[in-house]
């Protein structure tokens, strides 16, 4: 049983403050929702805590139990028990999934204990054997790109995993094949589970134990799974950080609004 | 004027009498050309005033030369020190298809060949070539043999001070198809000059797969050519692969002169330490429908230098051409420097032509993403240099030599400080 622990995580890009206080604890096996207007800073906090470069780090802590991970590279915090699972994975053209594998501490050393783990991974979410050849990320449709993510966190078996808008880009099949795969970790491999999303689709397969908004750089309420719903019906309103613009109220928010309303 | 490289040496070679008049006339002009500078545009960025020609002298030793390493068996094998066919070794299924592997002055053939395509190419140093070429290799492909295994060749160069001067020429005969490797290596420690020339004929609807590797020593100069021509719908896939070499220039022209003739034009390069390693390309589209696709990607670390130069040429009746010319430079070091200069010239409206050219570091995001699944910061690094160069690897002509230039990538990334785990930049 484990934990990842994020205290009064504070970070800037810039030189402007977009994490303003962050305060977290995620336990093995627990699932935890964090839901929020774009904008809010939902994706700096993954970011922040994995290490992307151009975030400066102002003040705070993040821990797996009592290892620190601020003042590791990304890689060692990967080590330790850390994944991320992008919004937009990045293409790296002539390396292969394989061979990026099989290169992290995270593996075995046997390319075919690789090779076999990917190759049921690959098939437990649907994910066509003719993509594991490829050049990471290069050509695949957006869908495919999220299967990916889900396979290297089947393969790579983290304590904990950042699921960065996962749902977005995904068809329904594959939508369900993805979440129900996550869903199996928590489960079988004790996963704990850090979802950040928009939208309470990702929830029909992976159900969330605690569910919190996320506004202006902060976890503003938390509560449980029964408010993902509630903030797919009502939206984010309550917690917006600056008015709308008279004139034009609401229709920023909704882009099939009828204009001549 | 040269007391070495002069009409008098070249007369002194051994060869038959229309070789001998051929190496003093082309001595007669090299004595009368100035020495280019990089005042002139083809020479810019080029180390060519820091040769200094007459500390060389034609090189005389005649020993044994590596053999190129190749996953698959050779159809067959010639080694050539300095510019002298050494050894060759000619399946005699080849032989009885009329296939012609060896030395050109023996050939029938051979004064017709030679200089069919250079003579209208060339510069300062294919004249040179053709002066003082010891015994140029021909490789004489007659129409419709397809060869389904590589032709391996080996160019060594041995001897402190020596010059050697290789000359191939292969020609592809209509709708015959061959791939040819050529190795071109130098002794480690030795000083020498190095100024091969390759002519590469391919006759109506031949396909040549041809692959340079040069890995010479890191006291070596070379001044190289590989000059290509295909005739109507022709297809020429030319690589070269550079590691080796303390000044390394290689011009590659391919000219396509029959309608509907291709040219698949790539180069992978390294360079490391104090090497500067230097491309000048053209692509001659001279004749309708002709199309051409180059890709040079190069890593240039510690304090080596790149010169990229390549010219896209559509002449007023090559109509319907399309020319594409793409250059990427990764650099590992802040020492390192690349130049990327990709031009057009295009005399005819019907064309599609475009250009592009890159140089910067590792990128940033794709390192992170390796990072993220647990790669070392090193590792990361070299995993997307691999891959760089792997995207023209996969590519090549003679995909079996490809193993063995991902090893030899593997052992420049394996000697790269700068590519150590980076120290933390996040403030706490």
């Amino acid at each position: 049983m484990s934990q990842l622990i994020i205290e009064g995580l504070r970070a800037a890009v810039d030189g402007q403050e977009i994490l303003k206080g962050v305060d977290l604890v995620v336990g093995s096996g627990e699932v935890h929702a964090i839901m929020g207007p774009n904008g809010s800073g939902k994706s700096t906090l993954s970011h922040v805590i994995v290490g992307r470069p151009g975030y400066e780090v102002i003040a705070g802590s993040v821990r797996i139990d009592d290892v620190e991970l601020l003042d590791k590279p990304t890689w060692q915090r990967a080590e330790a028990g850390l994944f991320l699972a992008m919004q937009y994975p990045t293409e790296v053209p002539g390396v292969a999934l394989r061979d990026m594998l099989a290169a992290s501490v995270c593996t075995s050393d046997d390319w075919s204990d690789i090779g076999e783990l990917m190759r049921v991974e690959a098939e437990r979410i649907g994910f066509g054997a003719q993509f594991l050849e490829r050049p990471l990320n290069v050509d695949l449709s957006g869908g495919e790109k999220k299967r990916n993510e889900t396979l290297q966190l089947g393969v790579l078996r983290p304590a904990f995993a950042i699921l960065d808008e996962l749902d977005s880009g995904l068809d329904v099949d594959a939508l369900r094949q993805v979440s129900q795969r996550v869903e199996e970790a928590t489960s079988e491999d004790g996963l704990g589970v850090l979802a950040i999303t928009h939208y309470s689709r990702l929830f029909e397969q992976l159900q969330p134990d605690t569910v919190h908004v996320f506004a202006d750089g902060k976890i503003q309420e938390s509560g449980g799974a029964t408010l993902a719903d509630e903030l797919e019906e009502t939206g984010y309103e309550r917690w917006a950080t600056a008015p709308a613009p008279s004139g034009s109220a609401g229709l920023a928010d909704d882009p099939f609004a009828d204009p001549l309303l | 004027m040269s007391p070495v490289f002069s009409p008098a040496a070249a007369g002194a070679l051994d060869g038959p009498q229309w070789l001998i008049d051929r190496r003093v006339a082309a001595a007669e002009t090299f004595e009368a050309t100035p020495r280019p500078d990089v005042s002139a545009e083809e020479w810019r960025y080029s180390r060519i005033g820091d040769l200094d020609l007459d500390a060389f002298a034609p090189a005389t030793q005649f020993g044994d030369a590596p053999m190129a390493r190749l996953d698959v068996e050779p159809a067959a094998i010639v080694r050539c020190v300095n510019g002298r066919v050494m050894y060759t070794d000619v399946e005699q299924e080849l032989t009885d298809l009329g296939v012609r592997i060896g030395p050109l002055a023996d050939d029938e053939n051979g004064a017709a060949r030679l200089g069919s395509v250079a003579d209208d190419a060339g510069d300062y140093f294919t004249l040179l070539n053709d002066a003082f070429m010891d015994s140029p290799l021909l490789i004489d492909i007659p129409r419709g043999v397809v060869i389904d295994r590589p032709i391996v060749v080996t160019h060594h160069a041995a001897g402190d001070g020596g010059a050697a001067f290789p000359r191939l020429v292969v020609r592809v005969g209509e709708n015959a198809h061959v791939d040819v490797m050529d190795l071109h290596t130098s002794e480690a420690d030795d000083h020498i000059l190095m100024c091969p020339v390759v002519e590469l004929d391919v006759a109506a609807a031949g396909r040549l797969g041809y692959l340079k590797v040069q890995e010479q020593g890191a006291n070596t100069w070379q001044f190289g050519s590989v000059l290509a021509r295909a005739d109507r719908d022709a297809t020429i896939s030319a690589a070269t692969a550079a590691f080796g070499g303390h000044y390394a220039r290689t011009r590659a022209d391919t000219r396509l002169v029959g309608r509907g003739a291709h040219g698949d034009l790539m180069a992978i390069y390294f360079g490391e330490a104090e090497q500067t390693l230097d491309f000048r390309t053209y692509q001659d589209h001279v004749a309708p429908d002709t199309t051409s696709n180059l890709l040079y990607k190069g890593v240039v670390a510690g304090s080596a230098r790149s010169i990229y130069t390549g010219l896209i040429r559509v002449r007023p009746d090559a109509r319907g051409t399309n020319a594409f010319q793409t250059n990427r430079n990764l650099k590992l070091s802040d020492t390192a420097w690349a130049e990327s200069v990709p031009n057009l010239e295009i005399e005819n409206n019907d064309v599609k032509c475009s250009h592009a050219s890159t140089v910067g570091p590792v990128d940033e995001e794709q390192r992170f993403y390796l990072e993220s699944r647990g790669v070392p910061t090193g590792e990361a690094d070299r995993l997307i240099v691999a891959g760089f160069l792997g995207e023209v690897l996969a590519k090549i002509p003679v995909p079996s030599a490809a193993p063995a230039l991902k090893l030899a990538i593997a052992e420049k990334l394996a000697r790269q400080r700068d590519l150590e785990p980076a120290a933390m930049e996040i403030v706490a």
